[in-house]
């Protein structure tokens, strides 16, 4: 077993974009149910409509800074819409219905009817919308090698797209740790843990969901974008499964805590790319097929995603008396 | 924001109706963002690798429209061949991918050459482009073609491939034949759907894992009749028996616990999920992506008037008649079923006049299971085939038709499962086939807008 190449391959995982992208989906979504306590269960919804947004907008001509408005709206609008009627029912009707949305948003982008426009199941090509955030950077053409990694500067899945990534995650983890302590993340944490407490103290508990519906959302859509930079625009690899991950992501990490997505991304993803590294290179092909070593990665996945509801629902950084999974 | 909160009230119908327009303008961006390329062939790049081919008939002329699903290390994906006959797909990880076509989808008097695998297996790498050859020969289709339009399955969870029906022909035949289509989609959806519902009903969980009963249903009846060799009749009993076993082991070995264990049911609900991603790729682990036959032999058909069926079809549908029925005067006419019902209005009423409230539960989830399974199979003989997520892709046909019918009510999940089936069917004469789901969960949307409660639930506050 080639230990090097597989500790290198779980090392890249830990900075690769794809790793920030969860890391900034699951900050989102830790603000709709860490913090506000809102099952949502379409956010490959909001990300996916970030993507489209995005990469649409960018090659109908756009600058890069009014393709990224246009996800941002996009993802408002689309909050805007899921939330009038869901905020005011119980929580698992939202969930029903943003898990129901973005299945929506998935069948549309994949209809032959709108070609032109979303590519039907074959998407968007990266190369058709990368060029602007690439002309961006900063950085020479090139390739650099840090240690064992060597990435491309600017193209695809390069340096480049690492330090905006990570970059944006980092000012979202601040955004987080300043809105949970000021006063209106106090309210949200409010509605959380007693929604009629809060509402006779004259708050109006819908429109603070809708609003942290919104931020969230939005959070989901700029991850979405990261996600598709180093890629295609797919709607088939962003479906049901990647809101699942997002899930389990934050879960992992510990909702409600500041850091909690970051760690939550970190260990997914190298942890998936560890075992999966590992049974590739012990178990022979005659036993378990490449694709099989896949599945059963999946499968551990959603085992994981049990015994941490079950076992350990707070998390490896939270506070079980900061998490009331149960909302109302 | 200090809202007042009279003042939400007064305003919240007004909302609920903005949201309906509100749908419509989440399109425009869609609309109005410029004019945008059409998407070319997949390039390769250092992320991206390419699945390619051209698909030509027996006398050399490109085939459009025939469907090709790719499977294997980042996800599967599927694309129709465009009208020179060529396809691709990108893929986003390297690896081995099995490569199908759908020959369902091939023009009649086409077939599969002896010489081409179908589905191809082949390694593709990023950053270079795989080519895949299927060479056709004239002569019937190697398998028999499907008479039923709906089918849920494919190769990505989503919709089905064939684009045949994209809403042009708007005649009483078609009409009188996704008709009928759509009352046995329903017919079938309703049995899979009660179990949702009960169980809702009786323990308040939303079980996103019940597709996977669905499937478990279907995929067991191909195992025992394709693999293990069993008449269909007596593999399809077993397959229902053991699903319904799988019921009441999932209830006594995880549900009940967590119940003890006082587990909030929105806890529950994401241990479903868990269970069902687990489940899910269980299936494709051990019988792979690829659509499962579970009989290999050409159908009946027969027609009436302007509705053609196979036998196989009917047969299903009378089953599933008696089978609901069976189920209505189980609910309605005796002890366990009164008992089960009135678990569903209030379980703590229910324990202090004398039920046993866990044994009721412990019921309804074998029964569930059991109905679900039985779903699965006459879903999976209606569709021709399953595969692993045949299941999945019905959940949220499922939810809708529970919601619809009012969550818990299980006739309400009757009725709700004959109005999807009949939307998702009929829909498709007007809106392009692949967006016909997209119908359905629109409905789930505004009836929560409009009367939460559903058709037959009772009006009352939820929230």
């Amino acid at each position: 077993m080639d230990w090097t190449r597989i500790l290198t391959n779980v090392a890249g995982e830990i900075i690769a974009p794809t790793t920030a992208a969860y890391a900034l989906a699951a900050i989102g979504l830790n603000i709709h149910f860490g913090l506000t306590g809102l099952l949502n269960m379409g956010q490959a919804g909001f990300m996916l409509l970030g993507a489209y947004g995005f990469a649409i907008a960018t090659i109908a001509g756009w600058p890069i800074w009014a393709a990224a408005l246009v996800a941002i709206a996009a993802a408002a609008v689309f909050a805007l819409v899921l939330g009038i009627p869901t905020l005011k029912l119980r929580g698992d009707y939202l969930a029903i219905v943003t898990i129901a949305a973005a299945e929506i948003v998935r069948l549309i982008g994949r209809s032959t009817a709108l070609t032109s426009l979303t590519g039907a199941s074959s998407g968007l090509r990266g190369d058709s919308y990368k060029a602007t955030f690439q002309a961006l950077s900063p950085l020479p053409d090139g390739t650099t090698d840090i240690g064992p990694f060597s990435y491309s500067n600017n193209f695809s899945n390069s340096w480049w797209i690492r330090i905006v990534a990570w970059a944006v995650v980092a000012l979202a983890c601040l955004f987080v740790f300043l809105l949970i302590r000021s006063p209106w993340g106090r309210v949200l944490k409010g509605i959380r843990e007693d929604e009629d407490a809060v509402r006779s103290l004259g708050k109006s508990v819908y429109a603070y969901k809708m609003q942290s519906l919104v931020l969230g959302g939005v959070i989901g859509a700029l991850a979405g974008i990261i996600y598709v930079l180093p890629r295609a625009v797919q709607p088939d690899s962003m479906g049901r499964p990647m809101t699942f991950f997002v899930w389990t992501i934050l879960l992992l990490g510990g909702a409600a805590t500041v850091f909690g997505p970051v760690l939550g991304s970190i260990v997914f993803w190298a942890g998936l790319m560890l075992i999966k590294s590992v049974m590739r290179d012990g178990i022979p092909d005659t036993v378990m097929s490449t694709g099989q070593i896949e599945q059963l990665g999946w499968v551990i996945v959603g085992v994981t995603l049990m015994l941490l509801v079950i076992f350990r629902p707070q998390g490896v950084l939270g506070d079980k008396k900061e998490l009331a999974i149960n909302v109302r | 924001m200090r809202g007042a909160p009279a003042e939400g009230r007064a305003l919240s119908r007004w909302r609920g109706r903005l949201a309906v327009v509100a749908l419509a303008v989440l399109a425009l961006p869609f609309l109005t963002a410029g004019p945008a390329t059409a998407a070319g062939p997949c390039l390769p790049d250092a992320a991206t690798g390419c699945v390619e081919g051209s698909v030509r008939s027996s006398a050399g002329q490109p085939l459009p429209g025939v469907a090709m699903a790719v499977a294997g290390a980042s996800g599967s994906a599927s694309t129709t061949t465009a009208a020179d006959g060529t396809w691709s797909l990108p893929v986003t990880a390297d690896g081995k991918y099995t490569v199908t076509l759908d020959i369902t989808s091939l023009p009649p008097g086409q077939a599969l050459s002896a010489e081409s695998t179908n589905p191809h297996t082949t390694q593709v790498r990023l950053a270079s482009s795989t080519n895949v050859l299927f060479t056709l020969v004239s002569g019937a289709p190697a398998g028999p073609v499907s008479t039923a339009s709906a089918s849920p399955v494919s190769s990505d969870g989503g919709d089905v491939a064939s684009e045949s029906g994209s809403g042009s022909g708007f005649n009483g035949g078609r009409v009188a034949q996704q008709a009928a289509s759509g009352l046995v989609f329903g017919l079938l959806l309703a049995l899979a759907s009660i179990g949702l519902s009960l169980i809702y009903g009786t323990t308040g969980l939303s079980n996103f894992a019940h597709g996977e009963q669905v499937t478990l249903g279907a995929i067991l009846a191909y195992v025992f009749c394709q693999l293990v060799g069993l008449p269909l009749l007596v593999a399809a009993v077993v397959a229902v028996a053991l699903s319904a076993a799988s019921g009441w082991l999932q209830d006594a070995w995880l549900w009940h616990p967590l119940r003890r264990r006082r587990v909030g049911t929105t806890q529950q609900m994401i241990v479903t999920i868990g269970l069902s991603m687990a489940l899910q790729y269980g299936f494709q682990f051990f019988f792979g992506g690829d659509k499962l036959r579970i009989v290999t032999t050409a159908p009946d058909v027969v027609t009436m008037g302007p509705v053609t069926l196979t036998r196989m079809t009917i047969v299903s549908v009378v089953i599933a008649i008696v089978t609901l029925a069976a189920v209505s005067y189980f609910l309605l006419a005796t002890r366990v079923g009164r008992a089960t019902r009135a678990v569903s209005d209030s379980p703590a009423l229910a324990a202090a006049s004398g039920i046993s409230v866990e044994r009721i539960v412990r019921i309804v989830w074998t029964l569930g299971a059991g109905l679900a399974g039985l779903g699965g199979v006459l879903m999976g003989l209606y569709l021709n085939a399953t595969s692993w997520n045949m299941g999945g892709a019905m959940l949220l046909l499922m939810f809708s038709a529970v919601t619809l019918g009012g969550l818990g009510a299980a006739f309400g999940a009757l009725a709700g499962s004959l109005v999807i089936g009949l939307v998702v069917e009929m829909s498709s004469l007007v809106i392009p086939n692949d967006m016909r789901y997209a119908g359905a969960l629109l409905i789930l949307i505004l009836v929560l807008l409009f009367r939460p409660q559903g058709i037959l639930g009772r009006a009352e506050r939820i929230g």
